[in-house]
Parts: structure tokens; sequence; C-alpha cells
């Protein structure tokens, strides 16, 4: 582990990227939360790059999917979830009471770390989101299908058995099949919780190649375990820590670096980064 | 205590169903444990046995009057005319009462089931209130909800007398804890991580209830309905407390007019008539009861058969 991590940060090192996001899409200002009286996440500031791949690492429990969930508000699906501070997109705050989280999750889509196609054809779970939310589609639906499945690098193998359920696919074939349907209705930014975590080495390659493929019409937001997936694909890293408090013993979760991928994985200026990413950690 | 364990099995069929359907992959091989197959062989054969002793009691009892005019011919009390005496009305009663009893306890039993399951707030206190009527309702005597019929329906409120809906409407308080307890175990039974996929992706809760969580609960909600249904169809008491008549020459005009008769009503008077020409009626009358809960249960596996494999 620990001289592994060298070389594989020259994968990513071959991508130019700005020392700052030039024109972040999401930004959290001061992001506090909690699940009940729990401080699950302490005071995060983080801006995510348009069409950059943008990864969260950390030790688990750190509140790195906490976070994640709180950029399209599906946190306000755990009833004691409690927001503080805010969170933009392209400079809108989408805590504000005016605005309607089901539009939010139009714009920003979602990939969950098992595979989870709907009890529905290959073809009904690409469909559904255009289906369900009213979209307005240049193309035909059956077009705007191929499309999606073409995008998300599964056309090829499916296109024969469409209207095969789903659940007849492979697990990284249905991964990709969820990408698709993510990408289906449009959405500018992904997010993506582990979504390899379930899958072997050539299902997580062919995942990965296709974000990098994506990377180019959307912003990707990937929290990830496996750091040499991080170093291999993020262009910045964010790297998340827990920290106990001193009078309730929870474990606090809290941003600690946020830099270019190259500079967390070769250069990190802070001494618990180093000692995660280099195995060292607790 | 028999409807308390009758709301256990469908509840537990409910759920299974639900989860077979959503990954025939799981499956344990802990079932295969030799004793406990022993078991269940035991119970099975338990059950069919007694169900197979009935059948036979009542085909060598009814056999004599087991023809068409039993089908074709209205009941009749006098004793000369026995040999063509029919039991129409209770037959097309049985049949309204059941559609009535459907139509009415199955939007009720799956809204209520999808308001507690989706939106109902466990914390408060009427929901508390709600939760613990319903575990109690399914543990309430039949003849308490013909009497509730009988004040609220027949009389009182509705004052709708004695008619079809009245009955099913008596037979749908009966019943609504059955359905709803399946169903809710049916609804539960869908992963959360096909509303997180849903509501993901930016569709509302009704829609992500109306295309994710109901077509995949519909199985263990046909289920749980069949269970309902089978326990009301056989029902005579509260029936008799809401009026249903015996001997009833002619067939209810409707849902809302005219006196009807059921089944079980009928064919208790008949197995009370001192005069033993009415007990092979009333044997008949077991098969022919029998015949029509079979129908309905076969159209409710058909049906729940189209949805399993829907997709
Ligand atoms: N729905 C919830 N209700 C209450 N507490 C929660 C909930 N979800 C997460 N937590 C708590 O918040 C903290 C952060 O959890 P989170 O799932 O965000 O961690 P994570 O960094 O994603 O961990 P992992 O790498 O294991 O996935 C944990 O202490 C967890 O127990
Ligand atoms: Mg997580």
């Amino acid at each position: 582990m620990s001289d592994a991590h060298a070389p594989l940060v020259e994968a990513s090192a071959t991508r130019t990227v700005p020392d700052a996001p030039l024109n972040p899409v999401i930004e959290a200002v001061d992001l506090n939360i909690y699940y009940g009286s729990f401080h699950a996440v302490y005071d995060v500031n983080l801006a995510y790059g348009k069409n950059e791949i943008t990864a969260m690492i950390g030790p688990s429990g750190c509140g790195k999917s906490t976070v994640l969930r709180c950029l399209n508000r599906m946190n306000d699906l755990v009833a004691s979830a409690r927001v503080e501070g805010t969170v933009t997109y392209h400079g809108i705050n989408i805590y504000d009471p005016k605005v309607d989280p089901i539009e939010v999750r139009r714009h920003i889509g979602m990939v969950f770390q098992k595979p989870n196609p709907f009890p529905k054809s290959i073809y009904d779970n690409v469909a559904y989101g255009p289906k369900v939310t009213g979209m307005k589609l240049e193309s035909s639906l059956d077009e705007h299908v191929e499309w999606c499945l073409r995008k998300a690098a599964l056309w090829d193998e499916v296109k024969d058995k469409l209207k095969e359920s789903a659940f007849s696919l492979s697990g990284g074939q249905q991964q990709r099949l969820c990408i698709a349907r993510a990408i289906a209705t449009k959405p500018d930014v992904i997010l993506m919780d582990e979504p390899c975590s379930a899958l072997d080495p050539i299902a997580t390659a062919a995942v990965e190649d296709l974000m990098v493929e994506l990377r180019n019409d959307y912003t990707i937001i990937i929290v990830t375990h496996n750091m040499q997936q991080a170093a291999r694909v993020s262009d910045r890293t964010a790297f998340f820590t827990a920290r106990p408090d001193e009078t309730t013993g929870n474990r606090t979760g809290l941003l600690v670096e946020f830099d270019k991928t190259t500079t967390i994985f070769s250069n990190p200026s802070d001494q618990r980064t180093e000692d995660y990413i280099s195995g060292r950690f607790g | 205590m028999r409807t308390a364990a009758h709301n256990r099995n469908a509840v537990n069929a409910a759920r299974e169903i639900t989860l077979a359907q959503l990954d025939g992959s799981q499956r344990q091989g802990r079932w295969k444990g030799p004793a406990f197959e022993a078991v269940l062989l035991t119970a099975i054969f338990v059950a069919i046995l007694t169900l197979l002793a009935v059948i036979l009691w009542a085909l060598t009892a009814g056999w004599e009057r087991l023809d068409l005019n039993l089908l074709r011919n209205m009941p009749s009390g006098m004793a000369s005319r026995l040999g063509e005496s029919g039991m129409q009305s209770a037959i097309i009663g049985t049949f309204y009462v059941m559609v009535g009893l459907i139509v009415t306890v199955v939007p009720l039993g799956v809204s209520a089931a999808i308001y507690l399951e989706e939106f109902a707030d466990h914390d408060t206190w009427y929901v508390r209130i709600i939760e613990i009527n319903l575990r109690n309702l399914a543990a309430v005597p039949s003849i308490v909800f013909g009497i509730l019929g009988l004040a609220f329906f027949y009389r009182g409120g509705l004052s709708l007398g004695s008619v079809v809906y009245t009955g099913s409407l008596t037979l749908t308080m009966l019943v609504l804890p059955t359905v709803i307890v399946t169903a809710r175990e049916a609804i539960r039974a869908v992963p959360p991580s096909i509303r997180h996929a849903s509501m993901g992706m930016g569709a509302t809760k009704w829609r992500t209830i109306w295309h994710q969580v109901l077509p995949s609960s519909i199985p263990g909600i046909v289920t749980g309905t069949i269970l309902a249904l089978s326990r009301a169809i056989g029902e005579a008491a509260p029936l008799i407390m809401i009026g249903a008549a015996t001997f009833v020459g002619w067939n209810p005009d409707g849902p809302f007019e005219g006196s009807f008769t059921v089944l079980p009503v009928q064919i208790f008077f008949w197995s009370a008539q001192a005069n033993t020409d009415f007990h092979i009626l009333a044997a008949a009358g077991v098969i022919v009861l029998l015949g029509m809960l079979l129908m309905m249960n076969s159209f409710a596996i058909w049906l729940r058969n189209r949805f399993t494999r829907e997709w």
C-alpha cells in the first residue's frame, strides 16, 4: 500500500487541472449536518468544479455519504437529518425554502453504492425518469434510451434484450444501467456513492472509464474507499476524517484537506492526510 | 385467537411473496433442515386431510341434491318441494356481497396501508391509537361487527336497510384490518433502495409510490386480499345480524335494494331445520360454497401471477 500510490498519481497527472475550481457548479459553505442531536459533519467548505471529477475520501463514518446526500437534498428523506449553512447550485441556495427538492434532484442525479435497478425491463429502467418527470425530449423516447445506454457504454451489451428484466444483467452491467438511468433525466451533476464497491476489478475499470468519459459533459462527485480509484479518476480530492467530541465522545466528521488530486497524493499539506493515504491511518 | 393467527399467516405470506418477487436469488438453504421440513409436511398433511374430510362428507351427504336445480331454483321452505329446492338467491347474493366487499375493502385497505407506511408520523398520538386499534380489531369476534353494521349501516348513520351493500360494508369492517396489515407488510417489503433510486432522479413521492412501490407490492396485497375474502365468504353471524333473510324467493335487485341472503346463512338455516331432508341441501350448499371460494381464489391467483410476471 505504502508505495502503491506513487505510480498511480501519474495517471491523473496527465490532465492539467487549475489550482482552484474555476467555475464551481456546487459550493458548500459552512455546512453543518446533524442527525437529531448528533453533530455528524462539522463546518464543511467545498467547491465542486464544472466538468471535473471530485473524489471524497476518508475513513468510515466520517460523513462522506452524509455530505454527498446533502448536495441533492436526498438527506431530506432521513427524518432526523438537519442541515445548517448553505449549498449553492449555480449560485442558488438549494436549502432556500422556496426551492423544490424534487427539482434539485432532477438537476443533480445520483448513483448508489449497491446497484439498484427497478424491477422492470432494461428499457423501462432508463425510460422511467423522463416519463415520471414529464421531460420534454428532443428525440423519441426510444432514441433517448439508446443515447443514454450508449453514454453508459452499455448499448452493445443490451441492445438485443431491452425488454428483459434488469436483474438479468451482471452487477457491473446493472451499475452502468443505473448510470444510464441517472443521466436519462439530463442532470448536469452526478453524485456517486462508492459506485464500484460491489463490483469486480473488470467491472470497476469499465465504470471508471465511463466516469472519465462522462466528465466531458457532466460534473461528477464520487465517494470512494478505494484510493487508487480516487487517484486514477479524480481531478480533485477532498479528505475527511472524524474527530471525537470532547464532551460526548461522538465522532464528528470534518474536512481536513481539499486540493488537486496530484497534490493530495504526492504532497499533502496535512499530516493526517499523509497518514491516511500512505495507509498509516488508525 | 383464530383471527390473530390468520393475520399472522397473511402477513408472512405477503412479506415472502414481495421479497421473492424482488429477488429470487437470496433464498438460503436453511429451509432445508430435515426436521423442520418434516414439521412443515405434517402441518400441510393435517390441513389437507381436514379439508378432504369436509369435502368428502359434504359430497356424500349432499350427493342427492347436487344437480342443476340447486343452482337454478330458489329456496323453498315447503318440505313437499324439497326435491326441487335450490339456492340461486344465495349464490347471487354471495356474489354481489363479495363484489361490494372487494370494491370497498381494497381501496380503503390499500390507502390506509400507504398512509401508515409512507406518510404517517409514528410519534403522534393519533397514529399510535390507530396502530393499537388495528392490532386489536383483528381479534374482535365477527358478531360484534354484525352489531356495528346493524347500528350504523342498517339503521343509524347510513340507514341502508337490509340490502346487499349493508352486508358488504359489515364484512368490510370485519376484514379491513387483515387487508391493511398485509398490504402494509407488502409495502414495507419493497426495499428502500428502490424508493431512493426513484426519488433520487427527481420523481415525486406520489409517483414513486404509484410507479414503484405499489406495482412491487401488488402480489402481496392480492394474497392478503384472498385470505380476507376467503374468511368473509364463509361468515354467517354478522350477516344474520343485519338481516340477511333465509328462504328468499328472489335475487337482490341491486346493491341498495331488495332483501338478500348469502350461502352460509342459507346453509345455516337449512341445517337448523328439524326435517333431515334439509340437511342434504345444506351439504350440497357447502360444496357450492367451496366451489365459489375456489373460483374466487383462482381468479385472484391468476391476477397475482399476471402482475408478478409483468416486467
Ligand atoms: N440516517 C442516519 N441516521 C442517523 N445517523 C446517521 C445516519 N446516516 C449516517 N449517520 C451517522 O453519521 C455519521 C456519518 O455517516 P456516513 O454514512 O455519512 O459516513 P461515511 O463517511 O459515508 O462512512 P462509510 O465510508 O462507512 O460509508 C456516522 O456516524 C453515522 O452513524
Ligand atoms: Mg458512505
